[in-house]
């Protein structure tokens, strides 16, 4: 059973952590295309699935976050990847099973997964 | 859309978008009625009389990437496929409050979902928004509080990957509590 109490821990946990870590100024930012379009076409599970990614690789400086329509609606569910110091990547038509790939290829390893992206589908 | 849970996601979508700091959600099961409801409330911008009026057609946005507006919309259909009924009360400057009702053995009434993940995706996303979700079951109740979250984590943010996963859990054994 959860209970408010492992609040307390999870904060005591993280607080060890901020205070190891150096500055942080390289955090990746994973941004999920929240409007109508977005969550009928599925971006609930896809940022599902990138929180659970995130949690069993304990990659500490990823964050989920949300933005509304970009006006690209046939495209969803679209994901922004923000990393410190590159240009924004934008996956499109993206599904739980392509976000492994993204996380263990670009988050990780910093190598985009082109097949996935808008541009390979705009050629 | 498969699950309300997920209407649920996108109608609380349009509060953040009208600048609310405080959303409560609250889902009602009442057997003995064969009710459920869920009404969406929030301190938001608000809507004038006329626009409210408009609200539930799909071409009333203020939307600027595209020409329709589709969440009031599709939940109203859905909630009217199920015999229940769609109600929006809007006040400038005050704030929203949805309200769907669905007869809960209706054969389209399509089921609630993962509850846990919409709230999620909500507190995670919006860390300077501050939700409440309530779940009512007959006469038992599940109430979650961000704010009371926020006061024991301090400095810990509502993404922190363990903060996610724990609302997650949290929500979701609540409301099983209660509901079996
Ligand atoms: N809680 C709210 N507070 C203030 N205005 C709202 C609220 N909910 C809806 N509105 C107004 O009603 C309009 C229609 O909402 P609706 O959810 O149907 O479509 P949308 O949000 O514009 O687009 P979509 O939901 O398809 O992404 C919105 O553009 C907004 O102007
Ligand atoms: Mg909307």
């Amino acid at each position: 059973m959860k209970s408010l109490a492992d609040l307390e821990a999870i904060r005591q946990k993280t607080f060890n952590k901020v205070n190891l870590r150096n500055e942080s100024k390289d955090d990746t930012r994973i941004v999920v295309g929240m409007a109508t379009c977005g969550i009928a076409a599925g971006a609930r599970p896809v940022m599902q699935a990138f929180v659970e990614e995130i949690n069993k690789r304990n990659l500490s400086d990823v964050y989920v976050s949300q933005t509304g329509c970009v006006g690209l609606c046939k495209y969803e569910p679209i994901v922004e990847v923000y990393a410190a110091g590159k240009e924004k990547v934008t996956y499109i038509k993206v599904s739980p099973e392509k976000v492994a790939k993204i996380v263990s290829e670009h988050i990780v390893n910093g190598k985009v997964v082109d097949e996935y992206t808008i541009g390979a589908v705009e050629k | 859309m498969k699950e309300l849970s997920l209407n649920i996601l996108d109608i609380a979508e349009n509060s953040i978008a009208a600048n609310a700091s405080l959303v409560s959600i609250c889902v009602t099961q009442d057997s003995h009625e064969n009710l459920l409801s869920i009404v969406i409330a929030d301190d938001g911008k608000g809507m004038d009389a006329d626009f409210l009026k408009m609200v539930t057609d799909p071409f009333s946005t203020t939307r600027k990437t595209r020409k329709v507006g589709m969440g009031i919309s599709l939940l109203k259909l859905i909630a009217e496929q199920s015999n229940g009924n769609l109600e929006i009360i809007s006040e400038v400057g005050k704030g929203t409050t949805v309200k769907a009702t669905f007869q809960y053995d209706h054969i389209d009434r399509p089921p609630l979902g993962s509850v846990e993940q919409t709230i999620s995706v909500l507190v995670s996303c919006n860390l300077n928004v501050d939700f409440i979700y309530e779940h009512i079951f007959n006469d038992k109740r599940f109430k979650f509080d961000t704010r009371e979250i926020k006061k024991i984590l301090k400095e810990t943010p509502m993404n922190n990957p363990d903060v996610i996963l724990w609302v997650q859990e949290y929500i979701k054994e609540g409301i099983a509590n209660i509901t079996s």
